[in-house]
């Protein structure tokens, strides 16, 4: 595949497969085979990877899954990816799946989990803790042995043990998937009218259905083609956007952005395809490699604790100054605790950095972007017309 | 039982009826507010910490004043007063979605940060984050933390997503009271820590923890002498806040103790607001936590239709003693690990529902009524499958109302009427039903 509209193509329709087709297809063709399940934010995929199978983001149903059983689990003040994540689930769309991990985001997923064991008994259902102490013989010793727990666990599913030439190998292949993302995003950041924020998203989430090996073939042969097509210069503001770490804006909201004269330059989408910042070592003990990684080399997000105060929001900072954004987009999703609460103290750094920010909500199924893209727009000339 | 007869001042205020243990109790709560109000005065350090995950027995081996910033917001809605605080928190910028105790408790401090003494309470010299059962304290503390920049120590309580807590889980939290809590703590108050004075301060929380339970297993009985949510808030009080592991709390558990037991013995049923309760036609079991700013107008809707709460889930989120767990001196740092970890939000869903099925069936309860709080995640995600669920075991009504703690604007008081009494009647209806089919067979 060498043709970027092809490429592109590809990743929309993976997006937009309710079914998780691809997965599936991965699944059926050989005996065996095992898919793994994973809400946002993080999950060590290397360790499902080492297992033999097919870590699978879960990511809730955007805005073409109609909600027809998942409204009943959940009051209207509850945000909306627990309820399509549970109508992916009650409507079979998710039947080929071994087992499901809900990483400690918020209490909201904390709580999903329940419910899918409740839901799902037979399958192998996992709430994944992280720790919010980063001293090694604390956290780290803590993070180990559950890692350690997650290698048994996916091992007796496997039906054999993961070794730790396993891990180092998964290791490595996700390595290699990261400094690709990394180069995507640094791509899009230097010239950003090379690489739209809607393509860059479809690039990236088509990571969460296909084998890591085939997806970063898959941003090779997208960074390959990009070169070939012809796609001017416009005079956009760039801007980084934040709080998408767990439910999804509509691919029109990204789109509407740019519409709206924003360059995106940096965001927080899939943020398990960019945690660990760093390569993780393939040499030594690959499990205190990866909880080395988490402690030390990992991002910064509302779900975890910041535990230097001078360092609270200076992630977002660096990340507007490594890109050289003029502004901040802060998109939260209606009802997430994590990055509403977040979100004033982000903005209190941001005023002291003298960096202009807005911010709004969004659901995954909003469908009117009219007054978004008139913020946006707003924002982005006022940044043109009037910032020194 | 000593009973103190209301109150004939106040002409246009109603007469409250309180038991001994109440008056006791409001003198402790008034002396810690003093406390709080004094401390820089009297060279005390303060320390704010939170319910669930409390751990007042180690913060008094360091001379500190315990300060919680719920029980503020809660004191602040039963005044009425959080209203207005959440208003300027969401001025300052506070998103209207989120948890509005987080809002009560920012928007206080914006208006002079007044405690229910009139008095300024002090600054926290330190922020105990226990992170225990709910997503929000984390955000609530570092918000704290910019706004007083003073030491903030975190302690992670790792979820029990299983109904297994397990070694490494337990080492993990037992390591970060070693390594972090308690030299930061000795750090902040500059007393030198002392285990057995720790020990000292468990073995008297686990008196207090024997009576709290023997009173609120005492709603076992017909019919019931408590009230084990309404009246459950004012029980557990002392317990969840600034007194486990002191004296004081030893002594009004044993008096509240010896009160039940009293009542029990007389055949009757629990002291409400308008005094004590009339014919007992409804006994339930609740999820939840109660609405705060309509607090005595909502229990009210219960106890005119003659419902009483058996048992409830909310009494148990500063600790959960019923199914066993005390405090151990002999084990301290190990019993603060799972006591943390073992508090009601910190379980998993199915946990949540057995508990909650062995209560209807231990209580002879009619049916399970869930409070749902607009601002808390941690207890209402999954409530309407919790519903479900535990109809399917036990096979009695459960409804389901919405409110929240403090934001007056979420409790429609017409609608949650209409709700209780159509559940009051699916009740009647159900038993009815039972009473037809046991004379069919």
């Amino acid at each position: 595949m060498s043709k970027l509209g092809d490429i592109v193509a590809r990743a929309e329709a993976l997006f937009e497969d309710l079914n998780f087709t691809a997965a599936r297809e991965w699944k059926e063709a050989e005996a065996g085979r095992k898919v793994i399940g994973y809400m946002p934010i993080y999950v060590p995929r290397e360790i499902i990877h080492a297992a033999g199978m097919l870590p699978m983001g879960v990511l809730g149903g955007g805005d073409a899954l109609e909600v027809i059983h998942g409204d009943a689990y959940y009051q209207s003040y509850i945000c909306r990816i627990p309820r399509s994540t549970v109508e992916l689930g009650v409507s079979g769309r998710l039947d080929f799946v071994d087992g499901m991990m809900f990483p400690s985001i918020c209490d909201v997923i904390r709580n999903l989990s329940g419910m899918w064991q409740l839901m799902f008994p037979d399958l192998f259902v996992k709430y994944f803790d992280v720790p919010q102490n980063y001293a090694d013989e604390i956290g780290g010793n803590f993070y180990v042995n559950e890692l350690q727990e997650l290698r048994e666990q996916l091992g007796k599913l496997a039906g054999r043990e993961i070794t730790d030439d396993d891990l180092r190998r998964s290791i490595a292949v996700y390595n290699e998937n990261r400094r690709l993302v990394g180069q995507l995003y640094e791509q899009r950041s230097a010239k950003p009218w090379t690489v739209p924020a809607s393509e860059a998203y479809l690039i990236v989430r088509a990571g969460m259905v296909l084998p890591v090996e085939e997806h970063s073939q898959l941003i090779l042969d997208y960074l390959g083609a990009i070169g070939a097509e012809d796609r001017p210069m416009k005079d956009n503001t760039r801007v980084v956007v934040t709080g998408l770490f767990c439910e999804q804006p509509p691919l029109n909201l990204i789109k509407s952005l740019e519409l709206a004269g924003c360059y995106v330059v940096d965001d927080d989408c899939m943020l398990v395809t960019r945690w660990l910042l760093a390569d993780v070592p393939t040499e030594g003990d690959p499990l205190r490699n990866l909880a080395d990684a988490f402690l030390h080399q990992s991002a910064a997000t509302a779900a975890k604790y910041e535990p230097d105060e001078k360092e609270k929001g200076q992630f977002l900072v660096k990340s507007v100054r490594r890109t050289g954004a003029e502004g901040v987009i802060f998109a939260s999703p209606s009802f997430c605790d994590p990055a509403l609460l977040d979100r004033p103290m982000l903005q209190n750094v941001l005023k002291r950095e003298n960096i202009p920010y807005i911010a709004f909500k969004f659901a995954e199924n909003s469908g009117q972007m009219q007054p978004i893209r008139e913020q946006a727009g707003t924002f982005a000339d006022s940044i043109k017309l009037w910032s020194e | 039982m000593s009973r103190v007869p209301p109150s004939t001042t106040g002409a246009a205020k109603k007469d409250v009826a309180k038991d001994a243990s109440m008056i006791k109790q409001k003198e402790m709560m008034a002396a810690h507010y003093d406390r709080l109000t004094s401390a820089k005065e009297n060279g005390k350090k303060v320390c704010s910490t939170f319910v669930p995950g409390n751990l007042n027995e180690l913060i008094m081996c360091f001379d500190l004043v315990n300060n919680l910033p719920e029980t503020n917001a809660i004191q602040m809605g039963l005044r009425k007063k959080s209203g207005q605080n959440v208003l300027e928190a969401e001025k300052m910028g506070h998103s209207e979605d989120v948890c509005t105790y987080v809002k009560s408790d920012i928007g206080m401090m914006a208006k002079g940060n007044i405690a229910p003494n009139g008095k300024p309470f002090p600054d926290p010299d330190v922020l105990l984050l226990s992170y225990t059962g709910c997503f929000t304290f984390m955000k609530w503390f570092e918000l704290l933390r910019e706004q007083y920049g003073c030491e903030t120590i975190m302690l992670h309580t790792p979820y029990d997503a299983t109904g297994n807590i397990t070694k490494n889980m337990r080492d993990y939290m037992v390591k970060q009271l070693k390594e972090e809590v308690i030299p930061k703590l000795e750090k902040v108050s500059g007393v030198k820590f002392d285990i057995d004075r720790l020990r000292e301060n468990l073995k008297e929380s686990a008196k207090a923890e024997d009576d709290l339970v023997h009173v609120l297993q005492a709603a076992k009985n017909r019919p019931s002498p408590i009230d084990a949510y309404f009246g459950g808030i004012y029980y557990i009080g002392p317990i969840f806040g600034a007194f486990r592991g002191t004296k004081d709390a030893t002594d009004y558990y044993a008096m509240l103790s010896e009160e039940v037991d009293e009542r029990v013995r007389q055949k009757l049923g629990p002291i409400t607001p308008d005094g004590p309760m009339g014919e007992e036609k409804y006994r339930l079991v609740t999820e939840g936590p109660p609405n705060y700013t309509s607090f005595r107008d909502f229990w009210k809707m219960f106890y005119e239709d003659g419902a009483v709460v058996v048992a409830s889930a909310y009494t148990k989120v500063g600790g959960v003693y019923d199914f066993g767990f005390r405090h151990d001196p002999v084990n301290p740092l190990e019993s603060l690990a799972d006591y943390c970890m073992g508090v009601y939000t910190n379980r998993s869903l199915p946990q949540r529902i057995d508990m909650l099925a062995t209560y209807i069936e231990e209580y002879e309860a009619d049916g399970l009524l869930i409070n749902s709080i607009k601002s808390c995640n941690s207890f209402a995600a999954g409530e309407l499958m919790i519903m479900r669920e535990v109809e399917k075991r036990t096979g009695k009504p459960a409804a389901f109302v919405e409110t929240d703690l403090v934001d007056p604007r979420y409790f429609s008081p017409s609608n949650v009427k209409n709700r209780l009494e159509s559940y009051f009647q699916m009740v009647d209806q159900k038993r009815k039903g039972a009473r037809v089919t046991g004379a069919a067979a």
